[in-house]
């Protein structure tokens, strides 16, 4: 009895990956397709398609775009988020609650709102959709998450430490930037990795709000009018290796220093 | 009572750093939010938008076939899916927490959430490379001679369910898993103590207990599931839209902003009333 549950067990569960990873399998296995179509039967492996896509001067500045706005709407978000949640974790602040709420808001409500409402709001003051634009919305996505991740880590143990730093003569800043931010440095670089992973993958607002330059998520989208097409699965290969390794190096620097404090 | 100079300029600095994430939300959230709110009350000619107040956009959503049949494709495909993501993934969970090794069950984990880091267009098109009439699916089934003819599997509503399961079951197992690892051992033991059968002490004493675990990942799959675009978009086909679709062809072909406005803000109140609904599990979560 006991031994045909745990091969029901390993059953279902098999099942399950199966179901899980199928799609990345196929993806990966026909971007290798030696014709014309990233369907079965496999014809014969090439790297033919990784070629084409890494020759695309329109993909790879996609690409470029990509990491550039992740990278820099991220960083805004982590410093925006520090230092709110070093105003509300160190003082008392009229309306506080009110005020953590609204900087959370976004975060409770769909990226198609807040891409359609940035958008309203740029085509009445005139400026035009650029990267800059997108990256704007990223930030506006990715605040409430490095906001709460950071203000969540601000216990108050670390207190007494800015305190004897304040009174061995260490400035405002130097207290910040010296001895809580270091202290906080596993969680605002778990805020910095998420944020990445979350603006490289975002499609909605960096779709809504740019135009001549887009991101890859944005390029993709467009090469799919084309229908199934082996370039597509190269170029989706790469982006999910690309997501795997922010993974990897989040694992690596944030849960591996926490493993170690805790 | 008066401050002093003191709590004045402590005052001033928590300030200092709490305004660059307050005006930020409120320039690029707040205000946008606001004003598109109110042009959902407003009205169009051509291209333009004119600020007239008016009730039409939210009487068309009731009267007009088509804006009203948007929501409830998506509310009947969220449904859809959120049952059986939950179906799928509670029993993946528990085999994950109750029967693999200690030492295996972060890397089983990890596993069985890997696809999640996969671009989200990437994603969806990989459904539509296993799902299409030549896809590995039927292939496969064709060459078993299970079926004669090839199933349509994607540009209708099965498609859809297909790629946005495959999302939320991997969602679930991780929000499931965290609830079944934290319950004590010693209420299983009681349940047994006192009798129960391994059915009783799952259905009476474990599945209750692990109650807030399927309702946070019940919300977040419906939250995430109703607004989504990409997903319907690429496996659905154009036959029946789901809500999204509808805000997005209000803003492209029609050039209508107004009417996508206040189809956004139907989306949000839905949204709203199953946070509502849930607030009691999202809360119990938090202690």
């Amino acid at each position: 009895m006991r031994h045909l549950s745990t091969w029901l067990a390993a059953l279902y569960a098999g099942l399950i990956y199966l179901f899980i990873f199928l799609p990345v399998v196929v993806l990966v296995l026909f971007s290798f397709q030696d014709g014309s179509l990233p369907v079965p039967p496999l014809n014969g492996l090439t790297l033919r398609w990784y070629e084409a896509i890494f020759s695309d001067g329109k993909l790879m500045a996609a690409l470029g775009n990509s990491l550039l706005v992740a990278l820099i709407s991220s960083a805004v978000a982590c410093v925006l988020g520090f230092l709110a949640a070093y105003a509300f974790a160190r003082y008392t602040l009229p309306a506080s609650g009110l005020l953590r709420g609204l900087i959370v808001a976004p975060m409770t409500v769909s990226t198609l709102i807040i891409g359609l409402g940035l958008l309203s709001i740029l085509n009445i003051t005139g400026l035009r959709l650029s990267l800059v634009t997108v990256g704007i919305g990223h930030v506006v996505i990715n605040l409430p998450l490095c906001f709460a991740i950071i203000y969540a880590s601000m216990g108050g143990h670390q207190v007494n430490i800015e305190r004897a730093a304040r009174d061995l003569g260490a400035r405002d800043w130097q207290v910040m930037l010296l001895v809580t931010a270091p202290m906080l440095l596993p969680s605002i670089l778990a805020a910095f990795f998420l944020s990445v992973t979350f603006s490289w993958d975002e499609f909605i607002v960096a779709f809504l709000l740019s135009r001549f330059d887009v991101t890859l998520p944005v390029e993709i989208w467009s090469m799919l009018r084309s229908g199934l097409d082996p370039k597509t699965n190269a170029i989706g290969s790469v982006v999910f290796l690309i997501s795997i390794a922010f993974l990897v190096v989040m694992e690596f620097t944030v849960f591996r220093k926490t493993g170690k404090s805790s | 009572m008066a401050a002093t100079a003191l709590e004045r300029a402590e005052r001033r600095k928590a300030w200092a750093f709490a305004l660059p994430a307050l005006l930020w939300t409120g320039a690029f959230f707040l205000v946008p939010f606001a004003y598109m709110a109110a042009i959902s009350f407003w009205t169009r000619q051509g291209r333009e938008i004119v600020a007239t107040w008016t009730l039409d956009n939210y009487i068309a959503f009731f009267v007009k076939a088509h804006f009203f049949k948007g929501l409830v494709v998506s509310l009947e495909i969220t449904a859809t899916v959120t049952i059986i993501s939950i179906l799928l993934a509670y029993p993946l969970a528990w085999i994950i927490a109750e029967r693999v090794p200690k030492k295996w069950q972060r890397f089983a984990l990890i596993m069985a959430i890997l696809p999640f880091w996969t671009s989200y267009v990437v994603r969806s098109y990989s459904w539509l490379l296993v799902l299409s009439k030549g896809g590995v699916v039927n292939q496969a089934l064709l060459w078993l001679g299970v079926i004669a003819e090839p199933l349509e599997l994607s540009a209708n509503r099965t498609g859809t369910v297909i790629g946005f399961v495959h999302f939320f079951v991997m969602l679930l197992t991780l929000t499931i898993y965290a609830n079944l690892i934290q319950l004590s051992p010693n209420y299983r033991r009681a349940a047994a103590d006192l009798g129960a059968n391994a059915f009783q002490t799952f259905w009476f004493v474990v599945l209750p207990l692990t109650l807030p675990g399927i309702m946070v990942g019940a919300f977040l799959t419906f939250v995430l599931c109703i607004g989504d675009y990409i997903t319907p978009q690429i496996l659905g086909g154009n036959n029946e839209l789901v809500l999204p679709q509808v805000i997005m062809l209000q803003l492209g072909r029609r050039a209508d902003f107004p009417m996508a406005a206040a189809l956004s803000l139907v989306l949000m109140v839905v949204v709203t009333l199953a946070y509502i609904a849930c607030a009691r599990w999202l809360k119990m979560e938090r202690t």
